[in-house]
């Protein structure tokens, strides 16, 4: 965006690209002036526009509840643009004023006839707890612990029933500590004053929430710390209008909600790659050398290393990390491998592209190399152009660009850039997770293999493949809900579904909930393959078919569809029945059924029926795949 | 250098959805048709934001038209050292 542009100009370009039809335009200005001035009069423009294209764009849609005990109104435009710049299309529905209670009890509430996808639980200790707040004084210490019983008892009866009455995620904010606690400082030398009770009830709240599946605590307190609590609140704007944050913080809540409701909608990104000169170190290695760029325990390195240390942290949570540079790649590895203030080394990045070609090329490599579609990238450079760049190329990418105003180049600002980005956030992690990078350098040991054999068959046999099938578990709850929400190329109807309601899928007869681990000689693939079938008369129709990514092409999925066949001519069906619905990402499963020896049934606008006779099905598991099937446990699912 | 004046109408224009061109010092609730107390109130913060102050209830109330809102903002601008 030119820096001439008045916030006019920059307004009629984008409604002039809307009057010609030109969405991606549009969308992409949108996005550009977001980014440049994230305040409530753009957010107002922001949303007001999106209103009007977004059935052109390609935007996750995700319904959103809230709530509230508070003013909200004024944060839903910031939200909105919010999660628009995550490629979100949301839908806020707002509750009454302090009917939450009543909403979340009552299953004819307007909260369950808007079938929201997440519900935010945004009430105050001042009217979920008065006895804990203002009115703390009048109470004896007797009367004060009921009341934190009572609140807590409360909270599990209310999100029991959310629960009972909904599949959506719920997102419950903890209750805030009174900055100025009516007995002062003697509130901090015992557990049994305003303080110590509050976080008791919040502590208990954490337990409920950990107890039941996707229910998730935002912890306020360490929201308002992080910008300042005498800063975040406005005790005027709360007495005069009922909203009790500042102006200049609302976007910073609108922020905090966006940083959950990416990870539930499944908006994150798997990847990302990184530049190295300027961004993992200061300086420029190639002139600068090994004594010369800064990264070190001390200023000016110690802020790299913060930034080191952010990425550190993503790798331990499963994301994986690349690199794209523009780099002599000698130059770049002396440094990755021996300089003594690196965090990072080699062994953290699964892909490197350091070359003096075109970074959005180099990009494109990265993703076909780590077999992930090109949005499950994100891209961290320092270069403004880079940045545009890819952009402009692959839209699809989240750009972290530290060349932006707000870090304007200091490096000191970068680790909570990276920190920051809800693309990353995950609210569970599952053991494949922890290991992802490692399952990307076996892979890779994998392909060399590969290329060494003459016939495919040879290869498979050499591989010593193992599978695991079982009905889906408590264990496996989170991993089997992850991977509907993720796996977009061998996914045969890109159904999402959330924990609560596989949960609930898994407690109904006549639904099966499969999944398959595999491994084999060179390490765990771990929990892989997800299958989803529903019995009806004499078919068994395949409702979810998927496989991840890094095992497709390795003939796991005639193993699961054996499995299938063979388990529903068990329980006596005559038929299995699918659909194949395409999308723009799911061309590897395309040929499934067919070659599988379905018959094409029926063929619609949103996709083709097919049924495989199971009498004269020829479909069996590979013989060079060790299978191990465990039975339901009897007496549950 | 934009004027203050200009910044209030850019906000105005984008709260109430209203080409800047359309807003005058004199456009109003009077001549905004969805110039309610809940687009008052987003308007407020939108200022309070922008300039980075804080208006009393006694000052919001005095925001009774785009001129006005301007000529308060000019006015606690000046009053603030920077």
């Amino acid at each position: 965006m030119a820096v001439d542009r008045t916030p006019a100009s920059i307004r009629t370009s984008i409604d002039e690209s809307i009057a010609q039809l030109v969405f991606d335009s549009a969308s992409q200005q949108l996005a550009d002036l977001w980014r440049h001035d994230p305040t409530s009069g753009t957010a107002s423009f922001v949303t007001s526009r999106l209103e009007r294209i977004s059935a052109h764009l390609i935007l996750t849609t995700f319904r959103v509840a809230i709530l509230r005990s508070f003013t909200v109104e004024p944060i839903v435009p910031l939200l909105r643009a919010e999660a628009f710049a995550y490629g979100i299309d949301l839908r806020v529905h707002v509750g009454d004023f302090n009917t939450y209670v009543q909403d979340m009890l009552d299953p004819e509430s307007s909260l369950y006839r808007f079938a929201p996808d997440a519900v935010i639980l945004a009430v105050r200790s001042e009217q979920v707890a008065p006895e804990l707040g203002r009115d703390f004084a009048d109470f004896s210490s007797e009367a004060s612990r009921d009341a934190a019983e009572r609140i807590i008892s409360g909270y599990e009866q209310w999100i029991g029933a959310f629960r009972k009455h909904s599949q959506a995620a719920l997102i419950v904010h903890s209750l805030e500590r009174p900055t100025s606690p009516s007995f002062g400082i003697f509130d901090s030398q015992t557990e049994s004053m305003q303080s110590g009770l509050l976080r008791k009830v919040n502590s208990e709240l954490r337990r409920i929430a950990s107890e039941l599946r996707g229910v998730y605590v935002l912890d306020y307190d360490a929201l308002t710390s992080r910008y300042g609590s005498a800063h975040w609140h406005d005790e005027q704007r709360w007495l005069t209008a009922r909203l009790p944050i500042a102006a200049g913080q609302l976007i910073h809540m609108a922020r905090e909600w966006v940083r959950f409701l990416v990870p539930l909608s499944g908006r994150t990104c798997k990847v990302l790659v990184v530049d190295l000169d300027n961004t993992l170190w200061g300086g420029v290695i190639g002139e600068d050398g090994m004594a010369g760029i800064k990264i070190g325990p001390e200023y000016p390195g110690a802020a790299y290393q913060a930034l080191q240390r952010a990425l550190l942290d993503l790798f331990r949570k499963g994301i994986v990390l690349a690199i794209c540079s523009k780099n002599n790649p000698g130059d770049a590895m002396e440094a990755l491998e021996k300089h003594p203030g690196m965090l990072l080394r080699t062994k953290h990045f699964a892909a490197m592209r350091i070359n003096w070609n075109d970074k959005a090329q180099n990009l494109r490599e990265i993703a076909q190399e780590l077999n992930v579609g090109i949005d499950a990238l994100g891209f961290l450079d320092d270069n403004p152009v880079e940045c545009q760049q890819i952009r402009s190329a692959l839209p699809e990418i989240m750009v972290i660009d530290l060349s932006h105003h707000d870090l304007s180049k200091n490096p000191m600002a970068y680790a909570s850039a990276v920190r920051d980005c809800a693309v990353f956030e995950r609210l569970t992690l599952s053991a494949e997770d922890k290991h992802r990078t490692t399952m990307y350098i076996e892979q890779k040991q994998r392909e060399r293999v590969e290329r060494t054999f003459q016939s495919k068959e040879d290869f498979f046999c050499n591989l010593g493949q193992e599978a695991e099938l079982e009905p889906v578990t408590e264990l496996t709850l989170a991993r089997v809900a992850q991977l509907t929400q993720k796996t977009n190329q061998f996914n045969l109807t890109t159904r999402r579904y959330t924990e609560p309601q596989i949960s609930e899928m898994a407690k109904q007869p006549q639904w099966q909930i499969s999944s398959i681990k595999v491994r084999d000689r060179f390490g765990d693939h771990g929990l892989v393959g997800v299958a989803i079938t529903r019995d009806h008369g004499d078919d068994c129709e395949i409702d979810t078919f998927l496989l991840s990514c890094r095992v497709i092409g390795r003939t796991v999925e005639t193993a699961l569809l054996a499995h299938l066949a063979g388990a529903a001519e068990q329980r006596g069906r005559k038929r299995l029945i699918g659909w194949f619905l395409p999308t723009k990402k799911n061309a590897p499963a395309q040929d499934f059924y067919e070659q599988h020896g379905f018959d094409r049934q029926e063929v619609s606008e949103a996709g083709s029926l097919w049924t495989l006779d199971l009498a004269r099905s020829t479909v069996r598991s590979p013989e060079w795949i060790k299978v191990k099937v465990t039975e339901s446990i009897a007496g549950g699912k | 250098m934009t004027t203050t004046f200009e910044q209030v109408r850019d906000i105005a224009s984008d709260i109430f959805g209203i080409r800047a061109d359309k807003i005058t010092p004199l456009s109003s609730p009077q001549t905004i048709d969805n110039w309610d107390s809940l687009q008052h109130l987003n308007l407020v913060l939108a200022l309070e934001e922008k300039f980075n102050l804080q208006l009393s209830p006694e000052e919001i109330e005095e925001i009774k038209s785009i001129g006005a809102g301007a000529k308060l903002i000019e006015s606690k601008l000046q009053a603030t050292p920077s």
